[in-house]
């Protein structure tokens, strides 16, 4: 059967990249909030700006979980699926926002820290390592399904 | 000082009655106008009606009864009412069709007539999303930031005037973002995400300032509760609409196979 995912290049990087960020913030959520209450729901230091970001991503991540899928279903129904663009977009979602999470939100925002009454730097310096890497993973997944290299026959819409 | 400590209304006997009647008033309409529609016309879905009954119901349980009596004295249960009252019943509300129901069950004149006026301008306004978020979020952020909240509890009128508020505000909200009515003023996916995404920002963001500063009159732990239950309660509901409005995009966008166009859409 013909494939259409040349086509649908981008909407696989994009639904990719919705539900990396998705991922992250419902881990962040459930793990680091819920389980294990090392994220404290509201941090006197936040600041104005803090809350405000917190806000519009926490808003965001559902949408863009629920989005992913609805736009992975599509290119399935497409026939336009290219896991390897997909995972590809998700590495990258997923290392952008935990980079964002724990550089500006932690702390130049001190939205909350990873963990309170320890000495933070190690938790630190793993979660932005850990952020660093998935970046270039997605990155090296992303540069290597080029889709120019093939001979575009679809208009994409 | 907690103002919720004394009430200065009588909230029992002909009161709660009173407030009983418009609830009792509209599930006997919605029941009896299904019955006339599914007679003349195809039969009105019973899911349809479920929805609306337990729509009402949770509408009414922020107005009368034990969750209602309870809000006067306690802010966490105040803001479960608000909840209910003002995501919850909406959403119910909205998935029942009450106006497609209402112009099945008119006559055609009538029909027309209510029609013309759900394209009228003044309703475009009323029903664009931008205008639907800032009366309702805004609305809250008015509730919770003065002393509005404090009134509410010692005026009886403010407080009905405010309950009514949260309601149709909430109702507005909901259908100006997922459509399941006749909708001549629709307005893209992308403006309707954009703004949705924007007003549940700033419903969580209002959740986060109600629990680190306490609005007037009441106590610092109900308003961490409170503000808590807010937070988690509208991702809940909110949740429901994001999935409801993607999967009205995925309906919309679902490949057609014409005569003009080949397989690759």
């Amino acid at each position: 059967m013909e494939t259409n995912h040349i086509s649908y290049a981008s909407r696989n990087l994009w639904s990719g990249i919705l539900f990396g960020v998705g991922l992250v913030a419902f881990i962040d959520e459930a793990v680091f909030h819920q389980l294990l209450h090392w994220h404290h729901f509201y941090d006197k230091s936040t600041t104005a700006m803090g809350l405000v970001s917190d806000g519009l991503f926490h808003a965001f991540s559902w949408f863009a979980t629920v989005g992913s899928l609805f736009l992975f279903a599509d290119l399935r129904r497409r026939n336009g699926l290219w896991l390897k663009r997909w995972w590809g977009g998700a590495f990258l979602g997923a290392g952008i926002f935990q980079l964002y999470d724990g550089t500006i939100q932690h702390k130049v925002m001190r939205l909350h820290q990873i963990r309170y009454n320890v000495d933070i730097r190690p938790y630190d310096l793993t979660w932005n390592i850990l952020a660093i890497l998935l970046i270039v993973v997605g990155i090296l997944l992303i540069v290597r399904t080029p889709p120019d290299k093939w001979e575009v026959t679809h208009n994409e819409r | 000082m907690n103002v919720n400590d004394h009430n200065h209304y009588d909230n029992g006997g002909i009161f709660q009655l009173l407030l009983a009647f418009p609830v009792l008033l509209a599930l006997i309409m919605y029941i009896f106008a299904a019955i006339i529609s599914s007679r003349h016309a195809e039969t009105w879905p019973l899911y349809r009606t479920a929805f609306w009954v337990l729509g009402v119901l949770t509408a009414a349980s922020a107005i009368v009864g034990p969750l209602a009596n309870r809000a006067h004295v306690d802010f966490t249960a105040h803001m479960l009412g608000h909840l209910f009252l003002g995501m919850l019943a909406p959403l119910l509300i909205v998935l029942s069709s009450p106006i497609t129901l209402f112009l099945r069950t008119i006559n055609v004149i009538s029909a027309r007539r209510l029609s013309s006026l759900l394209r009228s301008w003044p309703l475009r306004i009323l029903t664009d999303p931008i205008i639907t978020s800032i009366l309702n979020v805004g609305g809250l952020w008015v509730l919770y930031t003065t002393d509005l909240y404090m009134l509410m509890q010692h005026s009886i009128f403010v407080h009905i005037a405010v309950h009514i508020h949260v309601f149709f505000a909430g109702y507005l909200f909901t259908m100006s973002i997922i459509y399941f009515e006749p909708t001549p003023h629709k307005t893209s996916f992308r403006y309707r995400s954009i703004v949705l995404v924007i007003a549940l920002a700033v419903h969580g963001i209002l959740s986060k300032y109600i629990y680190a500063f306490p609005p007037n009159g009441v106590p610092a732990e109900q308003a961490e509760i409170g503000g808590k239950l807010m937070y988690y309660g509208g991702d809940a509901i909110d949740l429901i609409l994001i999935i409801i409005l993607w999967y009205q995009w995925f309906r919309a966008t679902r490949p057609r196979i014409t005569l003009s166009k080949p397989l690759d859409v």
